[in-house]
């Protein structure tokens, strides 16, 4: 099978759920083409020579110098057309939800996305909630799957290696009806969630905005970064640079220590590539409990405090 | 302005979700269904839109079996001027392709300077059909807004991206727009605007009329997910908790 991956650069990197992307494509396919759009983008090439790759495809236009969905479907309609592989695979970040749909329509394949695995029946994808799991699957036609994140290790990519070809796409002026400005925080922060190794995170649980305090102390003793899911964000307790979930950031720390999180689907989405997570709520059917590798049932307001303590007296 | 909002109807998060005879998906007889709760933002936009401009028609378009009505009927009862309803009694069609064509063709005529939809829908979660009418009728489009602005002849966007970035985007009407749940506050209808309701139109069509798609996707079955991880249990008072925790961040994890 011919899988075209769509690559995704965050700031000028591959992101992250493009790496699993890649994996998951290496699981399904023999023959993987790598899809990189945009003009700069020296270090992810730079990265992908040392892939288990057919080939990577990289396609530079002045009007694709920033992210327009007209301008970005159109190049992955051309190059299906041109390289015409049996599935698309990307990643399921915010980009791929705002311009592929658009891909679908164009050449009439259907878009499954949010996939977290493969069986033999199908791809896997959560349904009302993620109370079920649905399989669903493409007839005899090419489809595009996109996967959530955690759906695949991304250290389990075949190392290997590619060649590389540029791709000479046709735009003119008038596809792209949309200008976008440059992107920006409302709040700043030199946080950066996605590389700690240790996240602290803090869920309704904690109650009061005084308590957050705790979670930074406990951070600081462990040396971690503190993180949040969205309703103590927006409550104001937490800045929103530090949320985590499907409307914040997707991690994957060696350790997510969640203190008081429910774990509603759209904050699991964001945490569950977490290599160990441990889980402290005073709700024993909390659905936190369920991707957790260590559950303590209790109430953060006690342990919490006390563990600082420990913490500080063994050091 | 024309703005179309197109809203659908989905199990509520409270109700029971009996798996069918079939295990193809839901039993929809002991289903209670709501409002796409993303949907309901959309619509909300979509007054606030109409109170802050002149000459602006508000259109809820729901396709569905006949119990989508009620949806319909809520939402013209929170403000919105008329409906279309597009009657699908195959309640098991969940091809968002298929869907976004046979939505185009129910709304083309109309000419919408504006589509807007919720994010996604809490049963199938495609998330994909406001951007696949945009493809289809060549409007341009976005996702995840977080705030809109209307101008002359476009419309500004501020979209919310990964990590705590946003970005303002300028689109060229018409324009299919996805809104992003929590931007705004959704209203209850007022005891007015429920009587009111009442005389407003829904007009009705068929959706085995309008196309004759081929279904290019299909479910297959739903199941009730398993976790296969194992998890530890930490127990004891709370200095045995304490002590358990120090000793898998030392030596379990070691990130001490």
């Amino acid at each position: 099978m011919n899988i075209l991956v769509v690559l995704e650069s965050n700031n000028g990197a591959l992101h992250r759920l493009s790496r699993e992307a890649l994996v998951g494509a290496q699981e399904l396919g023999d023959s993987i083409f790598a899809l990189i759009i945009g003009n700069e983008n020296e270090e992810i090439l730079s990265e992908l020579a040392g892939y288990e790759l057919e080939k990577v495809i990289t396609v530079k236009h002045h009007l694709l110098s920033s992210y327009s969905a007209d301008g970005y479907s159109e190049v992955v309609r051309q190059v299906f057309i041109s390289f015409s592989p049996d599935l698309i695979v990307i990643g399921h970040t915010y980009q791929t939800r705002d311009f592929i749909p658009r891909v679908s329509a164009k050449l009439d394949i259907p878009f499954i996305p949010d996939v977290i695995s493969i069986s033999d029946k199908g791809f896997i994808k959560q349904v009302l909630n993620a109370k079920l799991n649905a399989t669903i699957s493409n007839l005899d036609n090419a489809a595009i799957i996109s996967f959530q994140s955690a759906a695949f290790n991304e250290e389990q990519l075949k190392l290997g290696s590619c060649s590389n070809e540029s791709f000479d796409v046709s735009l003119v002026d008038s596809d792209i009806k949309s200008i976008s400005e440059e992107p920006f925080q409302e709040e700043e922060g030199d946080v950066d969630l996605e590389s700690a190794e240790v996240l602290v995170s803090v869920g309704r649980g904690i109650e009061k905005e005084e308590n957050v305090t705790l979670a930074f102390e406990l951070a600081k003793v462990i040396n971690a970064e503190v993180s949040a899911s969205r309703p103590v964000v927006d409550s104001g307790w937490v800045d929103s640079f530090r949320q985590v979930g499907s409307s914040g950031s997707n991690v994957a720390p060696k350790l997510y220590f969640s203190l008081g999180i429910s774990g509603a689907i759209q904050h699991v989405v964001g945490m569950k590539g977490a290599k160990n997570i441990m889980a402290i709520n005073k709700d024993a059917d909390a659905p936190i409990f369920e991707i957790s590798d260590y559950a303590v049932i209790g109430d953060v307001l006690e342990i919490v405090p006390k563990l600082i303590e420990s913490l500080e007296q063994s050091k | 302005m024309k703005i179309a909002v197109l809203i659908k109807q989905v199990p509520g998060s409270e109700s029971a979700l009996p798996i069918d005879s079939e295990g193809y998906w839901v039993d929809e007889s002991s289903v209670t269904f709501v409002m796409n709760p993303p949907d309901n933002y959309a619509l909300e936009e979509a007054l606030l839109i109409k109170e802050s401009n002149d000459d602006v028609e508000v259109v809820i378009v729901s396709m569905g079996p006949l119990r989508v009505q009620k949806v319909i009927r809520e939402a013209l009862a929170k403000g919105a001027d008329r409906g279309i309803h597009i009657l699908e009694q195959d309640i098991t069609e969940k091809d968002p392709l298929v869907i976004a064509k046979r939505l185009s063709n129910a709304i083309k005529s109309e000419e919408f300077d504006l589509v807007l939809t919720g994010l996604q829908s809490d049963d199938t979660g495609m998330g994909q059909t406001g951007v696949l009418i945009g493809e289809i009728l060549k409007m341009s489009t976005a996702t995840l807004a977080v705030e809109t602005i209307i101008q002359e002849d476009h419309i500004r966007i501020k979209r919310e991206l990964e990590s705590g970035w946003f970005q303002w985007v300028q689109l060229s009407l018409p324009a299919s727009i996805s809104i992003q749940s929590g931007l705004n506050t959704p209203r209850y209808p007022s005891l007015k605007g429920i009587m009111g309701a009442k005389k407003k139109e829904i007009h009705s069509l068929s959706a085995t009329e309008l196309s004759k798609e081929e279904t290019l996707q299909k479910v297959n079955n739903v199941f009730v997910p398993q976790t296969n991880k194992q998890t530890e249990i930490i127990k004891g008072d709370i200095d045995q908790i304490v002590s358990r925790i120090i000793e898998i961040l030392r030596t379990d994890i070691k990130v001490i």
